[in-house]
């Protein structure tokens, strides 16, 4: 593809994931100067700072950028700051690449980090009646797992999905993070352990669902010009040469994080049939695939949002590495794992990270710019040329970055 | 001891059968395209090609069949207002056939997950979410049709 639709990826950081209630600003600035050290490039040389944002953590959460910024000494670099949900990362990248492609700076610098409470992610407080996250919670007492099993069980349902399937997931994503120095999980399971863990939502258990960390990830961005005027930096480059972050299209059949129904298809002609998996999620990296002009077959590694292990599975699909109700074979096969085919999630995934919302979808494209740069240490992906990420965050934010060297 | 008031835990989103009637969730339906919405849509169409401003309240459709289900086996965090000591329910994620979209909502007490499948039939009940100074305060919930399933009554 043309250099003029493609941003180099000079530098990538990244602050361990982990549980430890300090500042969220902190866990970004380790990032920051890691990815600005990896890029060999100083502060200063930022032109430009995309922030993504937390919610958890008060004013500075909601101006991330601006609050990165000033952590780093005030220099007069420009700054944005957005949220959308699990798919900050992304669109944050996606607005530092689209200031870069269109000529309005050559350098960029993208952060996200977070500080999480303890277990279950509960709304922003307040009483808030016109919010459906807020009232998700108070009428129903649905929590995030619930949707997760929720899409767990018509795995089982329509595909002959078992426990155990699930359960092999955790069991290869818990050995892909084992020599990841970045996850907070870094010891290996057995399916009995999974199944032996206390069940959460039904069919998901304990060791099965994502849990909530801190943590922070760091890209600096550039435009190809800049990339090869600029020595010093690793080799060989790595660019992104897509990003999606489409919504859904009208009908959503599938039911989605917070609400609590679907769109109606009763007006739509041509509609696919309510809950039918023909919807968002394949959508997303889809989107992504046809920008670059390439297809899943071209991939050589995925890093998706294993927000439980059974969603995992809905990503193989979604993203095109096998069709619909094929994807438990993939995974008894080994095309997923290390030294299969295709690996996905060879960092680990949020299986072994835990989820730092606005960092994570940051934290894929790092993991996938190392991949890429044969850097990988313990959980290289050997000759890999082509990485894809995927996410979806709530109140339709979809998001895919693909990367290649 | 005098009856508790009962009180819709929000305001407008379904019928409570008090009046004799049977209970229904309480939707819109675009008058512009047929659209239908829960919780009722009052100034805008989902659809793209629709830009109606009017919206008919209507009853959706009283019973449906499970799209997929689930259950909360730890007490989920504020604002719900769990039962001390806590007791675990179901979820069901409901597909109404008329108005083509799928429904959650908290499953009737006293079924667990070995009752349901997908595909089910279930009806809408309204039963007590919590109770509080006097008042219940109500919300929809799924009862299975099946003899299986020893849902309680609304």
């Amino acid at each position: 593809m043309p250099d003029d639709k493609k941003v180099a990826v000079l530098g990538a950081g990244m602050h361990e994931w982990g549980k430890w209630g300090r500042p969220f600003v902190e866990y970004g600035l380790a990032a920051a100067r890691d990815a600005l050290a990896d890029a060999g490039l100083g502060w200063r040389d930022m032109q430009f700072v995309s922030g993504a944002d937390t919610i958890r953590n008060g004013y500075p959460g909601f101006v991330s950028g601006a609050t990165f910024a000033q952590a780093l000494g005030w220099t007069g670099a420009r700054v944005a700051s957005v949220y959308a949900a699990c798919a900050s990362g992304a669109v944050a990248v996606a607005n530092a690449r689209a200031q870069i492609l269109a000529g309005l700076c050559d350098v960029a610098l993208v952060v996200g980090a977070d500080t999480t409470p303890k277990g279950f992610f509960a709304p922003v407080g307040g009483d808030r009646r016109d919010d459906p996250d807020w009232l998700r919670f108070h009428l129903m007492g649905a929590t995030n797992p619930a949707y997760f099993a929720l899409y767990a069980r018509r795995r089982m349902d329509r595909f002959g999905a078992t426990e155990e399937d699930f359960a092999q997931v955790k069991v290869k994503n818990a050995r892909h993070g084992l020599a990841n120095p970045y996850a907070r999980y870094r010891k290996e399971v057995t399916v009995d352990e999974v199944l032996a863990s206390p069940m959460v939502a039904d069919p998901l258990r304990l060791l099965e669902i994502c849990a909530t960390s801190d943590g922070g990830a760091a890209l600096v961005l550039s435009s190809m010009e800049f990339a090869r005027r600029h020595a010093g930096g690793a080799t060989p480059l790595v660019t992104i040469d897509a990003v999606s972050t489409v919504t859904p299209t009208f009908p959503n059949t599938v039911i989605e994080m917070p609400n609590f129904s679907t769109d109606s298809a009763a007006a739509s002609t041509g509609a696919p049939e309510a809950g039918t998996a023909a919807g968002f999620r394949p959508s997303i990296a889809t989107a992504a695939y046809a920008e670059a002009g390439i297809g899943p077959e071209d991939v050589s590694l995925a890093e998706v949002y294993d927000l439980s292990s059974a969603l995992e599975l809905d990503w193989y699909e979604d993203i095109g590495l096998c069709g619909e109700g094929e994807a438990e074979k993939l995974l008894r096969d080994g095309v997923t794992s290390l030294g299969g085919r295709v690996p996905v999630n060879p960092s680990g995934g949020l299986s072994c990270f835990g989820e730092a919302i606005p960092a994570q979808a940051i934290a894929q494209v790092c993991e996938c710019v190392w991949q890429l740069r044969g850097a990988a240490t313990g959980h290289q992906v050997d000759g890999a040329t082509v990485a894809v990420t995927a996410n979806q965050g709530l109140f339709g934010h979809g998001s895919s970055v693909l990367l290649s060297r | 001891m005098a009856a508790s008031t009962r009180v819709p835990a929000v305001e407008g989103w379904f019928t409570t059968g008090d009046d004799g009637t049977a209970p229904a969730l309480l939707g819109s339906r675009c008058e512009g395209c047929g659209t239908f919405a829960f919780p009722a849509e009052a100034s805008y169409c989902r659809n793209p090609d629709c830009t109606s401003t009017s919206f008919e309240t209507v009853e959706l459709s009283r019973r449906g069949h499970i799209w997929s289900y689930t259950d909360a086996r730890y007490q989920p965090p504020p604002p719900y207002r769990a039962a001390d000591p806590y007791v675990p329910f179901c979820l069901a994620a409901v597909e109404l056939a008329a108005e083509k979209l799928v429904v959650m909502g908290q499953v009737v007490g006293g079924v667990t997950v070995d009752d349901l499948a997908v595909g089910d039939e279930v009806e809408l009940v309204i039963d007590t979410l919590y109770s509080e100074d006097g008042c219940d305060y109500l919300v929809w919930k799924w009862r299975p049709l099946g003899a299986t399933a020893p849902g309680q009554e609304a």
